[in-house]
């Protein structure tokens, strides 16, 4: 296949950045979307110039690392994906490929296409956990009785693995989705009681503070998300938050 | 309580509260509306009701006044602060992919029912506010008769208003083709009943809009 890739460029974080044309030529289908980048990243290197910086880790889809906007969508065109699970047989010989960094005041991008997300870690910071104590007396998990579909629902929202799509989709880079799905993971079980209140109004209070914007349920995160983490999971979180501010 | 209504969550609440406060509103509205077409005496006495009975014209109605103020005025400001949350925006966007276009735009729908609005209180709310309270004439009599359905059928003569009518109440559908189920997203309800809910949605978001043009239609074609 043959590719014209339209790629954001950025030397680092103050620089401002502007879209640049690349050919590349030879590309399997086969490859994955990083991988298409890896070639590109070769041929730019072996001419002297400053290769494109991504985010990848795991590149198979568990950590959440590897991000981009690819043709208007994050993480390309495929549902229930990430950028490193995209296959280039989703794309035809001749196409124009738009790749961008994902976009919100919450997330500034370091450099090309890298961007910071560790608002989503201030996020969890504030509330998204659970106290255990660890000091030679813990209880086994199993003595606590959890109705199958508790479990089930809590294990769907704590498969989310904060990799930020649903912040970039959205139209209001709301954090919602992510925020929604860590609140309900333990929102649904007994060990996530004693700390419920806390959790959604510190977490909420975070979001808001790093500047993400406000949910207006056009869905697309849902869509987009490559865990299929449902909406479901911000009504619950918007339940819990006004029960919590009842109370607290 | 603290700070509810500074939170993210807590403006997304009041917001679908007036937006819940105005679809009940519209239902009712459209209840008498729709009397005008099967009968004229019922339709004079539910106005006249409306328009004079007390709790009516001094309770519900300055609340109705905040509810639809509060509610423009409150999907400014998000759109505002939704607007600053991404502040370069895509060289491409490919938004038809994963979300409708009702839930993208409803500022510019929200803007052209608030458009419509202002048009219809000079139209009807700010002359029936002079004939009760300027000129004092709580009577509703004009000749000898009821003057209501009098006045409606001679507003809707006039083809220009009812084509702003008519546009005014697409948009308007596609207002709530969205914000019907939209609202009780926001208050926290999403279960079992969602998916039912969302049906109800799409027949009252187009079925009373449709009502509302049927009534004009049937009032400027018919001529009574
Ligand atoms: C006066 C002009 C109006 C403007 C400028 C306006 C604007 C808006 C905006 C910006 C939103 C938030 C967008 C979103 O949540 O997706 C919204 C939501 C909504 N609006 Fe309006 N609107 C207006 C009138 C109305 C009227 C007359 C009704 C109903 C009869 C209505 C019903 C709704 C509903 C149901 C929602 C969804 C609330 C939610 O998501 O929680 N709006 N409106
Ligand atoms: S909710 Fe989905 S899209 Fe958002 S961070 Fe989690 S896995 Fe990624
Ligand atoms: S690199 Fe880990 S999910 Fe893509």
């Amino acid at each position: 296949m043959n590719l014209t890739l339209k790629i954001w460029r950025q030397k680092n974080a103050s620089d401002k950045g502007k879209m640049v044309d690349y050919q590349i030529s030879d590309v399997s289908p086969d490859m994955s979307f990083l991988e298409m980048l890896d070639v590109l990243n070769d041929q730019i290197i072996t001419k002297g110039e400053e290769p494109v910086a991504f985010d990848h880790d795991c590149r198979e889809g568990i950590c959440g690392m590897c991000s981009l906007y690819i043709n208007g969508e994050a993480h390309g065109p495929d549902r229930g994906v990430t950028t490193c699970q995209l296959h280039m047989r989703k794309f035809k010989d001749g196409d124009t490929i738009y790749i961008e960094p994902f976009r919100a005041k919450a997330f500034p991008v370091i450099k090309d296409l890298v961007v910071d997300r560790s608002a989503f870690d201030r996020i969890q910071h504030a509330g998204g956990f659970i106290s255990v104590n660890t000091s030679g007396n813990t209880q086994d998990a199993n003595a606590i009785p959890i109705a199958k579909e508790a479990a089930d629902t809590a294990m769907d929202a704590a498969t989310c693995i904060g990799c930020g799509a649903c912040v970039a989709t959205c139209k209001n880079s709301s954090a919602m989705l992510f925020v929604g799905a860590k609140v309900s993971q333990y929102a649904l079980l007994p060990q996530g009681q004693v700390e419920a209140t806390d959790r959604v109004l510190n977490m909420v209070k975070q979001m808001d503070e790093e500047g993400f914007g406000n949910c207006t349920n056009t869905g697309a995160c849902e869509v987009e998300c490559p865990k299929g983490i449902s909406l479901e999971n911000i009504a619950r979180m918007n339940s819990e938050y006004l029960k919590a501010s009842l109370k607290g | 309580m603290s700070g509810i209504f500074n939170s993210s969550i807590g403006r997304k609440f009041a917001m679908a509260l007036s937006a819940l406060f105005l679809m009940f509103f519209l239902l009712q509205h459209f209840a008498i509306n729709i009397l005008s077409v099967f009968s004229p005496d019922a339709f004079n006495e539910a106005s006249h009701f409306m328009g004079t009975f007390w709790a009516v014209q001094y309770i519900l109605q300055p609340i109705l006044i905040f509810g639809v103020i509060f509610h423009f005025v409150m999907g400014f400001i998000l759109e505002l602060k939704n607007n600053k949350a991404r502040q370069i925006s895509y060289a491409k966007n490919n938004g038809s992919a994963n979300s409708s276009w009702m839930s993208r735009n409803m500022i510019w729908s929200g803007l052209a029912i608030l458009a419509f609005m202002v048009l219809h209180f000079i139209d009807f709310w700010i002359p029936e506010m002079n004939t009760k309270y300027v000129l004092g004439d709580m009577s509703g009599m004009h000749n000898g008769e009821f003057r209501y359905f009098h006045e409606l059928v001679e507003k809707f003569h006039s083809p220009i208003r009812v084509g702003a009518y008519v546009i005014a109440f697409v948009f308007l559908a596609l207002h709530l083709l969205h914000g019907f189920s939209s609202a009780f997203q926001s208050i926290g309800a999403n279960n079992k009943y969602t998916k039912s809910l969302q049906g109800f949605a799409k027949i009252y978001a187009i079925g009373i809009p449709l009502g509302f043009i049927f009534i004009a239609l049937y009032h400027h074609l018919t001529g009574h």
